[in-house]
């Protein structure tokens, strides 16, 4: 077969919008991470931190008219916030937690963070403006938004900052010592509650960001946190959980299968063959792509 | 063991078998009593009505419906109620979720209404379809598919406001055979109205001759269809028909601006509330789709007929809620009329009602409706004008 | 089974009758009409996470499996309902030993996430394959049950044929929990490793369990078909699923009755909101269905954080709470006279 022009045109389209929408997934999959490490579970929470995010930050631009990089930096702040206070009063209070029991109150979080969201925004859709230029360049035939290079860019900046933050801090090293051995770390002096404490914040301040630059293209209403945890978990787990590298390239990759997905295969389908690929994965390599077996036993579920 | 759940299950049955045989009678009883409720409140008329007013992707359907139901209520009872009865309305959110629906239509059965308006959706009314044609109460749905009054010999109680769905698919062949075009690519939601949308598409599209060269659909909570409109360009379409009633309808124009695809974008009479052009942006101008003349009613000349009544609705809804006047409100506007038509002529016995309005002729916001014992929508390809967007706002596009 | 289960079984069947003598209206039934497919699904699937320790989040997708075997075939070749749930339940055990096996492998949020995205992909194939399940339009025309001649069309004969099924499928759990099975049920959720070793075949009990569950849910799910006689493919998403497994957390989830209450009282609860919105006006708050999800976050929220076990957990601590007192009092009253 012949491959013409056209056809890498739209290949190359194909990975950019696949890019694009697994770059958020990323994002997720990563907010999951670090909650994931310092506590052993998964915040359902999460897809709520990006609604948050998205919305926060169309309050602030649309309607207050804040400069950009000075709504962003609130925005995430203000997310952030939300997240501590969600360990504070929720996860912190626990008494005797098991790892159920902690993954049923985020599921209650997440719902009612929702609920918030449907009073104080309303029930209907918000446009956000795309930090720079809405026209699309051209790039060997395929159409790219200005918004996309955005997306990718600060995912790379975020993996950057996120490998300093972890090797050459002192608060990373600790949380790394946390997720590696809670009862050895606490040993050492590492105060462990802070750290869990900390790793809602980081979470929460990922969540915000993956909001504000998704929220150009996608539109953002009260209701659209639940997919976006569902899809975010589904590339922390095929990454590995815990693994961040794993998260980002699963992410990724996900997105891409599902753009083939639909533009190869069938559209009625597209969400289908995502999620077979994954169970694939699963079934092959139960922890993950990136993830070792040994390292999922120690966290008993 | 085993002995002990064998018997216990028996017993179970047994139980089941007494209590059905039993519960005929207090049945009947509750009839009766319900009989004497109804002449003892007879001064007012309740009527049910229920929509999608919250959960997920339908607010935009319900909250006009709703808003528009409490007015009209308010304006009846302030001008003395319907021949001096009270017009009280009962209000259930279904959040389009079918279970609740058929429970919200339980409940107003067993409070003895008249006549219920609505649901929103499609599939909600459907899934109600069953319940009131067994308690015999006439429903006027607000969805849009038109399977939902057809075959009329098996939904003799069910009644619809919305345009039919396939004509406003002939509407669109209409004008796409004008301008000469037969190569199509539609996209279509998976929801009831699109589902719906996508099987007249497919169907009518021999009659006029129109070759669909791509069909794609997107789930609800989908968030790029770049993927689907590529498939559509590649395929040579030279316009492209989007049938949804949900707010991810307005991304496919966005995408297609994004893809610099400038062949021509028509979509459904689910486009019909403003806010959804207004969250496409710019990438909305020279939107065509077929709507009712509610959303135009400034510019339609000043002897139509529907003229003054669609003006008096379209000032009240907006001085009372302050957002524009949609589409969906007017279908819970004319439903509601035509249930107070009715209770005006032969009072709140719901056989009489039901065949009131088989016999009702009159114009209302989404067209002339014409009922007949046939035809329990009323209105054909004349209720709609193509319409357009222009620089953010609706505008009539002329005959052809 | 034990004595207390008996007892429970009991008032619990005293309960049930009672409730359609006490609820004149037919809406209020059909409510519990709902509430008994619920509970069926939820009993299943407290099995699962409460004894078997294993997570799912893609049982909705087995209630969906009954309703469409049932919906289709009576629909389109006239089965007798009694024969299409018994192929949706042989269905349903062929999909869960073909997603069980290679599922229940994995752990924890693995196996959260492999049920998930099963649930999701079942859910994306009732959408899209219209030509069997009509798509979003969904199937119409399902006919109602017949009991040996007994057409279970009003809400009454369906609240006491669908309670009968959920107290049948409660014996059978509730023997299932007290039989072999069950204790080495327990000593798996204890500790798989320790059970493997000593010579329980964990992972054949798990399948058995997870089958067991999908078959509960697949008849609710033929019930559901029946009863409503129209089905379409929104009640059989994941947010269904999830709200199953808050139902048996809510509940407590180490015990059968647990589930039972979880249940009935979650899926009560936005009727008894709704029912509530008047009584709220009175007091002044102007209520609106919008809280709806607010309220049902708050209640599952305060269960969670102030009950580890649950409603029945939290309930039997009182009752021995109570109990105490009433001891000490007498002891007291005794050794003062």
């Amino acid at each position: 077969m012949e491959i013409t022009n056209q056809d890498f045109s739209n290949l190359l389209q194909y990975i950019f919008m696949g890019i694009q929408r697994g770059s958020i997934y990323a994002l997720a999959a990563m907010g999951f991470n670090i909650i994931y490490n310092s506590t052993g579970v998964i915040n359902f929470a999460q897809g709520e931190f990006v609604v948050y995010g998205g919305l926060m930050m169309v309050s602030l631009t649309m309607t207050m008219n804040l400069p950009v990089p000075v709504a962003f930096f609130f925005t995430v702040l203000f997310v952030m916030l939300i997240g501590i206070l969600m360990e504070r009063l929720t996860i912190n209070t626990v008494k005797s937690p098991t790892v159920l029991r902690l993954v049923i109150i985020t599921i209650g979080v997440s719902i009612f963070l929702e609920g918030i969201a449907m009073v104080s925004w309303g029930k209907n859709s918000h446009v956000l403006r795309h930090f720079s230029s809405s026209e699309t360049f051209e790039v060997f035939g395929a159409m790219i938004l200005p918004q996309t290079l955005w997306i990718i860019g600060i995912l790379v900046f975020i993996a950057l900052g996120f490998i300093l933050f972890f090797n050459y801090t002192m608060t990373g090293k600790c949380m790394r010592a946390c997720s590696i051995n809670r009862d050895a770390a606490r040993l050492v002096g590492i105060n462990d509650r802070k750290m869990v404490m900390i790793s809602f914040a980081l979470s929460a301040g990922i969540g915000a960001i993956a909001g504000i630059i998704i929220t150009p293209i996608i539109q953002m209403d009260y209701g659209r946190g639940t997919m976006l945890a569902i899809k975010g978990f589904g590339a922390a787990v095929v990454g590995g959980l815990g693994n961040s590298v794993g998260a980002i390239f699963a992410g990724i990759l996900i997105g891409i299968i599902e753009a083939f997905g639909a533009g190869y295969i069938s559209s009625h389908y597209m969400d289908a063959i995502a999620l077979f690929f994954m169970l694939i994965v699963l079934f092959v390599k139960p922890s993950g792509i990136f993830g070792s077996s040994e390292a999922s036993k120690l966290k008993e579920f | 063991m085993k002995k002990n759940l064998v018997i216990i299950i028996l017993a179970a049955f047994c139980m089941v078998f007494v209590s059905c045989s039993k519960k005929e009678e207090p049945v009947k009883e509750e009839v009766k009593q319900e009989e004497v409720k109804k002449e003892e409140v007879k001064k007012d008329y309740v009527v049910g009505a229920f929509f999608a007013i919250t959960g997920k992707f339908a607010s935009l359907l319900g909250e006009p419906e709703r808003n528009t139901v409490e007015m009209m209520v308010k304006q009846v009872n302030e001008a003395g109620g319907i021949n001096g009865h009270k017009l009280v309305v009962h209000m259930e959110d279904t959040q389009g979720d079918n279970s609740r629906a058929v429970k919200a239509a339980k409940k107003f059965i067993g409070m003895g209404v008249c006549a219920i308006v609505g649901p929103s959706r499609s599939g909600s009314s459907m899934a109600v379809i069953p319940v009131v044609q067994k308690a015999k109460i006439p429903l006027i749905s607000c969805a849009a598919a038109e399977s939902i009054v057809v075959p009329v010999a098996e939904r003799k109680y069910i009644f619809k406001t919305p345009q039919k769905d396939s004509d406003a698919v002939r509407k669109i062949y209409g004008r796409l055979n004008k301008k000469g075009v037969t190569d199509v690519g539609i996209i279509t939601g998976t929801t009831g109205f699109g589902n719906a949308g996508r099987g007249q598409l497919k169907t009518l599209a021999g009659e006029y001759k129109i070759n669909i060269v791509a069909d794609e659909t997107y789930s609800p909570a989908d968030t790029d269809m770049t993927a689907q409109l590529v498939k559509i360009k590649n395929a040579g379409a030279k316009a492209v028909i989007n049938w949804s009633i949900v707010p991810a309808q307005s991304i496919v124009p966005k995408n297609m601006k994004q893809l610099k695809m400038d062949i021509p974008l028509y979509q459904s009479h689910g486009f019909g509330n403003i806010k959804y052009a207004k969250l496409a942006g710019d990438a909305a101008e020279g939107i065509m789709f077929p709507g009712g003349r509610l959303l135009v009613a400034k510019q339609l000349i000043h002897h139509h007929p529907q003229r003054p009544l669609l003006m008096k609705y379209k000032e009240d809804y907006e001085s009372t809620y302050n957002e524009d006047a949609s589409t969906f409100g007017g279908h819970a506007y004319d439903a509601l009329l035509i249930v107070i038509n009715a209770l005006k002529a032969v009072g709140d016995d719901p056989e009489k009602i039901r065949d009131h309005i088989e016999t009702q002729n009159f114009f209302g916001t989404g067209g002339n409706f014409k009922f007949t014992p046939e035809d329990h929508n009323g209105l054909n390809t004349r209720a709609f004008d193509m319409i357009t967007v222009s620089f953010g706002e609706f505008k009539i596009l002329g005959e052809w | 089974m034990v004595i207390r289960d008996y007892i429970f079984l009991g008032i619990f069947l005293l309960v049930m009758a009672c409730v359609p003598l006490l609820l004149k209206n037919d809406y209020y039934i059909s409510i519990f009409v709902f509430a008994s497919f619920n509970c069926l699904a939820c009993i299943g699937l407290s099995l699962l996470l409460g004894y078997a320790g294993q997570i799912s989040l893609g049982h909705a997708a087995f209630i969906g499996i009954g309703a469409y075997t049932s919906g289709y075939l009576t629909t389109q070749f006239a089965w007798s309902p009694w024969i299409t749930m018994f192929i949706g339940v042989v269905i349903s055990i062929i999909i869960a030993i073909a997603v069980g096996v290679p599922s229940l492998k994995l752990r924890g949020h693995y196996l959260a996430m492999a049920t998930l995205g099963f649930g999701a992909i079942l859910y994306i194939v009732a959408v899209a394959a219209v030509d069997i399940t009509g798509g979003p339009a969904g199937l119409n025309n399902i006919p109602p049950l017949n009991l040996f001649g007994l057409i279970l069309d009003s809400d009454k004969k369906f609240f006491f044929f669908s309670w009968s099924v959920v107290v049948i499928g409660l014996l059978f759990a509730l023997n299932l929990i007290n039989s072999r099975v069950g204790r080495g049920l327990r000593a798996l959720h204890g500790s798989e490793d320790a059970a493997n070793s000593i010579g329980i075949n964990t992972s054949s009990y798990k399948i058995q369990i997870f089958i067991f569950s999908a078959v509960f849910s697949s008849i609710a799910g033929s019930l559901y078909a029946h009863y409503v006689t129209y089905i379409d493919p929104g009640p059989f998403g994941i947010m269904h699923s999830v709200l199953l497994m808050t139902m048996v957390a809510v509940g407590g989830m180490h015990k059968i009755w647990g589930a039972v209450i979880g249940s009935l009282l979650l899926s009560l609860l936005p009727e008894f909101l709704s029912f509530s919105t008047g009584y709220f006006k009175t007091f002044g708050i102007e209520y609106k269905p919008d809280y709806d999800t607010l309220v049902y976050g708050i209640i599952l929220l305060s269960i969670m954080l102030f009950l580890p076990e649950g409603l029945y957990g939290g309930f039997s601590s009182a009752f021995r709470a109570v109990k105490n007192i009433v001891k000490r009092n007498g002891k007291k009253a005794k050794s003062s006279s």
